[in-house]
């Protein structure tokens, strides 16, 4: 069975077309680099994915079943959590109270309390501010915060926002690297969606190249990063 | 001296009063970004219902019980039949803004009409339970009176457990989260739909509990909580609009400057020191003593 499949996406921002007819399929535990410029649809396919705007045509599922027309608190019960994007935190929330919110809706309390553990292993700069309110935190620690909270639901697919945005050099390799590590340690499927292109594709199997609300180039990562065609247009050196 | 602890106890009294419906006007204004001003409307139908309660069975207890959780199923009804609907076919523009806000007005009047079919519109005595005759030591009385302590206990005990609901418990994270940031709350799992009623529905007993607890001063009438209203909102403004902290706190500010402006200096200037005191907290600090400037903006 395959993971994420989406089919002829069509979605309108009002009378503009912002994604026109994308189709592309991630099997379950790789990762989907999403490239593209500002404005080529990335982040309206990510919202459409977990249910914040509605398409207006096409089709996509998860592990076989519909998700689109689908409430995201809804999405989220059934594995699939969206980190949106610029550090989605809520800045009057405590760090413990944003983790916390992670699990609110989940019945399994010792679970949510065994994976919050991890979680401040993983990220352990969480564990010393857990009283702090979220926007005393630095730009990478509420990234972290942000994909700490969707671990806590137990998710089988984040999409991820540009978890790079506004970071420093060093801190996005270390979000990279945080983001690489934990798909294989869990076995998450990933669709990540990325300005800073190659940061992207070194971490992710497959790549799929947007430009206004198209899909351009689509290829495992390798292919991308060695076709010289795409990278002067996309790839961005 | 004498006369300034007076007029420190009633303004505390009536303070927590203004706190109540500043909570009311907070809590939906924090949960769907509406001013409602069908809130003295909830709140006077509330009061009629303890009152219909206590001159049937003659039992405040059982009236007050009655009376909250009338206010709490009223602000649930109007959340889910009228904003719901209305947010439905209004959701952009400047008309989105504004619509709830009229359509509140609307209702006050309806509520106001229709208690007044039920029950007329001529005062009602509402009987307190205790004594309204200030306390006595030695040979000096006090105008600060059982019925002052009982209204203090009452609101205190409801922002007690107002507190430990929003700070302790998961559904207060989720009305937090809800009405912070609607959008991440929902990825977060958060039903924010059926937050926002709840959050109706906590501003609906809030505004019962003040138009229950003040009325056995006085008669009801189907306009008597209209001047509360206004306290209310100028309570809630002070403390920010958005805080519930700053609800009481500038409810309990209100209620003790304007006790001593009724004390030292008279009756009439209510209504202006009111707005006098308003106005300079717009003035000086727009934010609110505990709003955010960015929560003003945005």
């Amino acid at each position: 069975m395959s993971g994420l499949t989406v089919k002829d996406l069509v979605v309108d921002h009002g009378a503009i077309t912002a994604l026109n007819g994308i189709s592309f399929t991630v099997e379950p535990g790789q990762l989907a680099a999403v490239i593209g410029s500002n404005g080529a649809g990335k982040t309206t396919l990510l919202r459409t994915l977990s249910g914040l705007k509605q398409a207006s045509g096409g089709s996509a599922q998860w592990i076989g079943e519909n998700i689109l027309g689908k409430k995201p608190e809804n999405l989220v019960r059934h594995g699939i959590s969206h980190v949106s994007e610029g550090k989605s935190v809520i800045p009057e929330l405590t760090v413990a109270e944003n983790l916390a919110l992670g699990g609110i809706w989940r019945k399994d309390k010792k679970d949510v309390a065994a994976v919050t553990k991890e979680v401040l292993e993983l990220f352990p700069r969480l564990g010393e501010r857990l009283s702090q309110r979220a926007d005393t935190l630095s730009g990478g620690e509420r990234q972290m915060l942000a994909v700490g909270r969707a671990l806590i639901s137990r998710p089988k697919l984040i999409l991820l926002d540009e978890p790079s945005l506004g970071l420093a050099p060093l801190v996005i390799e270390q979000i990279f690297h945080t983001i690489d590590q934990l798909r294989h340690k869990l076995g998450l499927t990933i669709v990540l969606v990325e300005q800073n292109a190659m940061s992207a594709l070194r971490i992710a199997d497959i790549g799929i190249i947007i430009n206004l609300g198209k899909i351009v180039a689509t290829g495992t990562a390798t292919e991308l990063i060695n076709n010289p065609a795409l990278h002067a247009a996309y790839l961005g050196y | 001296m004498q006369q300034a602890i007076n007029a420190l106890l009633i303004g505390i009294s009536n303070g927590f009063i203004y706190s109540l419906m500043a909570l009311a006007l907070v809590l939906v204004w924090r949960s769907t970004r509406v001013i409602n001003f069908a809130q003295a409307g909830q709140a006077i139908l509330s009061t009629y219902i303890a009152y219909e309660i206590v001159t049937r069975t003659d039992n405040f207890i059982l009236a007050f019980i009655g009376g909250v959780i009338a206010g709490a199923l009223v602000g649930a009804v109007v959340e889910i039949l009228l904003m719901r609907t209305l947010f439905k076919h209004v959701s952009d523009g400047p008309v989105a803004a504004l619509a709830p806000v009229i359509a509140s007005l609307g209702l006050l009047g309806l509520i106001r009409s229709i208690i007044g079919m039920v029950w007329g519109n001529d005062q009602k005595p509402f009987f307190p339970p205790v004594s309204t005759n200030g306390f006595t030591f030695g040979s000096t009385t006090i105008p600060f009176s059982r019925m002052n302590l009982l209204i203090v206990l009452g609101a205190a005990t409801v922002m007690i457990i107002f507190t430990l609901i929003f700070q302790k418990s998961n559904l207060g994270l989720a009305l937090r989260a809800a009405a912070f940031q609607p959008e991440i709350a929902r990825l977060a799992g958060v039903r924010v739909g059926a937050i926002r009623t709840i959050g109706w529905v906590f501003a609906g007993t809030a505004g019962a509990v003040a138009g229950i607890l003040i009325s056995p001063n006085d008669a009801i009438t189907p306009y008597s909580l209209d001047s509360l209203l206004i306290f209310g909102f100028v309570a809630a403004v002070i403390g920010g609009l958005e805080s519930l902290t700053g609800a009481v706190v500038g409810g309990l500010t209100l209620g003790i400057g304007l006790s001593f402006i009724l004390t030292y200096i008279g009756t009439s200037l209510i209504f202006p020191a009111t707005f006098v005191v308003l106005a300079l907290v717009l003035l000086i600090r727009p934010q609110g003593l505990f709003g955010s400037k960015a929560a003003r903006n945005a």
